[in-house]
């Protein structure tokens, strides 16, 4: 008999595990929430650090799902019983699902930009999410103010409801520094005579090629950096934004004037996941997002046997990081099963 | 026949030492007064109605404590009995040991030891209708009074909460002698005149008497020893009482009599470490009332409340945490028994601590208004709460008022959050800054929308224009009838911003401007006894984890009666409720703005602005 394993959560992570485990000869059912599979890349245009289509990404993905990868949308879990070896889920549907190991790979959230209301987002017209922008490329559309204005000048704020302890997070969403700096070229690039001007507190390029994406976007793009967290953001009556930050390699005061501003919102942990870990009593760490059986050596797996952990469920990851630890997931269990 | 025994030594000389000591600190806080508070005190003294007034003050607070009734009746009786059954005790002991005596010049220790030395009096017990009897039957009902005090006061140490309070003061080892003494006085005293009246079969009155009576009647050992033995633990627990009075928290009885008379001189507290604070200090009876209503208890701080800090002063050993870690609420302020300013002397400390460091304000020196009727300065915690300068803004456009949004761009800082971190100096930099924009905009009224600047321009700037808080101000528009209003809001509850409230008592215009757009819902602790939200500026030592708990606690009460919305009028309070609070968290001016009928708004574009000084475009040096 093929062991069944249940997926919660269709984006990368979710998706590449059950490519795995398919291809490993399981039958895997993938539950997600959201009406069509794909998570957040895709929604996304282009991916860092070489700016190659998402779709790319996600067609490969999903070509290895095969069928033996049940996929159901729309469904969200309102229990888990375990019965022996089994995990039993009951879904919002009430259909139940039954299964041999469960992955949680329920991803994350963007940060909610109305949380910091000195930014203006949801109060100001022009002033819009990374994630709105990646919209606006993805739809091939031209970057115009709310006013259907081309814009002369573009800020982008770095650390939005990242390193941010008034906002209740104090960790670092890893992919918003490199984000930022493909959309500020992606302006440039699309928009030759907009000024781009970005609002850092440290950029943290720790990735291959992102380092070089940096320098690119200063040396090719023109992109202008300035170490400074934004204080505020105000509104003039031609609903152009005045942005006041401290330079804080001169050490002094700035103000500068824009005409669209963008913040790149940070990563939170879904609503979603502590409900399905309290359901589970699986432990949350103080960041919110879920804690692995062993930060170093036992990553993928929890507390729980039968029960394993994927990508951003554990915290801000990048898309790359995100397959390679799906794959480890897969194959973790692949080992656990095939064993015996 | 010479009334003098050798027990009485004790008692004599602590007194003496006492009344030296005492005096000693009277002189130096007196002598140390400045010049003018000096010429105070001897006009004070000149004129009998302050005096009488100040009087009385002493007899209604030192004696009967009157501020202890308010807190909780069972504590006040515990302090009433003490103090004012020891002022009987001493008051009727004199004048029953004249009549003993038959002169008005007694030793000091003969009123307090009568008992010991008129035992051979012969008068006997059920006369009770002569004079003797008479005051045998007031002084024994006097000591009842203190000891069900004293019974009171050992039922505090285990169930606190009968007398109000949660948390009782952790106290310091020359506090706990002076403390058992103080209770072993009024027992000792008992058995003493107990077992006097017991051994002599007369002497006493309708408590002693019978009680000497069945101590002596069980006692195997010979009564007369006894006698004498709590005689001298009674002269005993005197003395060391008063030896330990001066450095011990009981320094506060003779300390509020001299704040008390300070007050009615007129004499302020300063901005430094003067005299009166010295006073005001030693006044400080360490009850702890101040614990219980701390909001920093709900983040676990347990060290720094206002009775602890106050101690620490006294003793001058303060760790700069301890003066740091304090909210500048003033909750504690508000129940002081003794009325101690406790937030000015937090502030005076942390003057103290500052490195008189500069700070840079080059870059503000160009400024520059234009004449306006009225100054709209939002206040830099405004500026992160973008929807209340928009509102108020659009509140003042559609009356139509010609204003001037002061920090808009040309300053940045009232100076007060300066001024809470002790940083006074800096602080005045921006001050005289702002005076000079304030003056060259002409303006009659500036309005805040920030209850720290609202406090900071009353108290510090002694500028010539009529200051306002925007909840009084669109009061103000609105009883005018400048401002059309329609809908109401169901459901909000309106929680008073610290500053607003306890800091400038600014309590019922923001209720009554709430009243004409919304229903109001009831709220525990309000007004002077409101909770801090928890995002204190005047407090950098505790984590946001803390703070959280702090808010959670201030919402939790808030919330109790199920409002829909969280009216406040602090920009700083709105943005702290905000990410805790399940119902919405509005400004004030947010409720009006939204309450005029959408018709009657005005367009962003028609919101007046500064074109001159729009916005240099700035970029960052090559």
């Amino acid at each position: 008999m093929k062991q069944r394993i249940i997926i919660i959560g269709s984006g990368v992570a979710g998706l590449t595990t059950a490519g795995v485990l398919a291809e490993n000869g399981f039958e895997v059912v993938v539950l997600e929430k959201e009406s069509r599979i794909g998570g957040h890349v895709r929604k996304w245009d282009r991916l860092f650090p070489n700016r190659r289509p998402a779709n790319e990404v996600m067609e490969f993905i999903e070509k290895v799902l095969n069928s033996s990868v049940d996929l159901r949308c729309g469904v969200t879990v309102n229990g888990v019983i375990r019965h022996d070896e089994e995990f039993i889920v009951l879904l919002s549907n009430n259909e139940t699902v039954t299964g041999h190991a469960l992955v949680l790979a329920t991803g994350f959230q963007l940060f909610d930009a109305h949380k910091k209301e000195e930014y203006g987002y949801g109060i100001y017209d022009n002033v819009i999410t990374s994630a709105e922008l990646e919209t606006i490329f993805k739809e091939g559309k031209q970057l115009t103010t709310n006013e259907g204005k081309t814009p002369h000048r573009v800020g982008i704020i770095h650390c939005v409801g990242s390193r941010d302890e008034k906002v209740g997070n104090l960790y670092c969403s890893k992919v918003c520094c490199v984000t930022g700096v493909k959309q500020a070229i992606e302006i440039r690039e699309q928009l030759p005579e907009c000024e781009v001007f970005s609002f850092y507190m440290d950029l943290r390029m720790y990735d291959r090629h992102f380092e070089e994406l940096y320098y690119e976007a200063q040396q090719q793009w023109a992109v202008n950096f300035i170490r400074g967290r934004l204080s505020e953001c105000s509104e003039n009556p031609d609903h152009t934004l005045i942005l006041k930050a401290e330079d804080t390699l001169t050490g002094r005061p700035l103000k500068m004037t824009v005409d669209i501003v963008i913040l790149l919102v940070g990563i939170i942990p879904d609503p979603e996941t502590g409900k399905i870990a309290s359901m589970l009593g699986l432990p949350i760490g103080t960041d919110g997002f879920l804690m692995s059986g062993d930060e170093h050596i036992k990553d993928n797996t929890t507390t729980i046997p039968g029960i394993y952990l994927t990508g951003a469920v554990k915290g801000p990851a990048s898309i790359v990081n995100t397959i390679a630890d799906a794959r480890a997931t897969a194959q973790q269990i692949t080992s656990r099963f095939m064993a015996g | 026949m010479i009334n003098f025994n050798l027990f009485v030594l004790p008692f004599f000389f602590g007194l003496l030492y006492m009344l030296l000591a005492i005096g000693k600190s009277w002189y130096r806080w007196i002598s140390a007064l400045p010049a003018i508070d000096k010429v105070k005190v001897t006009s004070g003294i000149r004129h009998p109605g302050q005096v009488i007034s100040a009087l009385k003050e002493v007899f209604l607070e030192a004696f009967i404590h009157r501020r202890m009734w308010k807190l909780n009746p069972l504590l006040g009786y515990l302090h009433m009995s003490f103090a004012l059954g020891w002022l009987l005790l001493i008051v009727l002991g004199n004048m029953e040991s004249r009549f003993y005596s038959g002169t008005h010049l007694n030793a000091p220790y003969y009123p307090i030891f009568l008992k010991f030395f008129i035992h051979d009096k012969l008068v006997l017990f059920f006369e009770v209708y002569s004079v003797p009897g008479v005051f045998r039957f007031i002084m024994d009902f006097v000591l009842l009074f203190v000891l069900s005090g004293l019974v009171l006061a050992f039922i505090k140490r285990k169930h606190s909460k009968w007398f109000g309070m949660k948390q009782t003061t952790t106290h310091q080892l020359t506090d706990r002698v002076a403390l058992t003494c103080l209770w072993l006085i009024f027992p000792m005293r008992l058995l003493a005149e107990s077992y006097t009246a017991g051994y002599y079969g007369n002497g006493g009155g309708f408590m002693t008497q019978p009680l000497g009576n069945a101590l002596v009647y069980i006692t195997p050992l010979p009564s007369e020893f006894i006698a004498y033995t709590m005689w001298w633990g009674y002269s005993l627990v005197l003395g060391i009482f008063f030896v330990t009075l001066p450095y011990s928290r009981y320094m506060h009885i003779p300390t509020e009599v001299l704040l008390i008379f300070f007050r009615h001189f007129g004499i302020q507290p300063k901005k430094w470490y003067s005299s009166f604070t010295e006073t005001e200090v030693h006044a400080c009876s360490r009850c702890g009332v101040c614990i219980d209503v701390c909001p920093l208890r709900a983040a676990e701080v347990i060290d720094s409340q206002a009775v602890y800090f106050i101690r620490g002063v006294r003793d001058n050993y303060v760790p700069e945490e301890i003066t740091q870690k304090c909210l500048i609420c003033g909750r504690c302020q508000e129940v002081c028994p003794v009325g101690i300013k406790t937030d000015a002397l937090r502030l005076i400390k942390r003057r103290e601590l500052n490195s008189g460091q500069a700070t840079e304000f080059r870059y503000l020196s160009n400024g520059h208004a234009k004449p306006a009727d009225v100054i709209y300065f939002s206040g830099c915690m405004t500026h992160l709460t973008p929807t209340i300068i928009r509102a108020t803004k659009g509140i003042m456009t559609k009356a139509g008022v010609n204003y001037i949004h002061l920090d808009e761009n040309q300053t940045i800082c009232c100076g007060r959050p300066l001024m809470i971190a002790g940083k006074d100096r800096q602080a005045s930099e921006l001050i005289e800054f702002n005076k000079l924009l304030i003056k060259q905009t002409q303006a009659k009224l500036l309005v805040t929308s920030c209850p720290i600047c609202y406090r900071v321009f009353r108290e510090e700037y002694n500028i010539p224009i009529r200051i306002q808080h925007h909840s009084q101000y669109i009061l103000d528009l609105v009883k005018t009838g400048k401002i059309p209003l329609q809908g109401n809001f169901r459901r909000v509850a309106y929680h008073d911003p610290c500053e607003l409230g306890r800091g400038t008592k600014t309590f019922e215009a923001p209720r009554e401007l709430l009243g004409k757009v919304a229903d109001l819902v009831p709220v525990r602790d309000q007004t002077n006894n409101a909770h801090c939200c928890g995002g204190s500026l005047g407090i950098f030592e505790i984590s946001s984890h803390q703070r959280d708990t702090m808010t959670k606690q201030a919402l939790e009460i808030l919330l109790e009666h199920e409002p829909e919305t969280l009216a406040t009028a602090c920009p700083l309070c709105k943005k702290t409720f905000s990410p805790h609070s399940p119902v919405k968290v509005m400004d004030i001016a947010e409720l009006v703005y939204q309450a005029i009928p959408e018709k009657e708004l005005p367009t962003i574009s028609q919101l007046p602005h500064l074109s001159s000084c729009f916005v240099s475009a700035q970029s960052r040096p090559e």
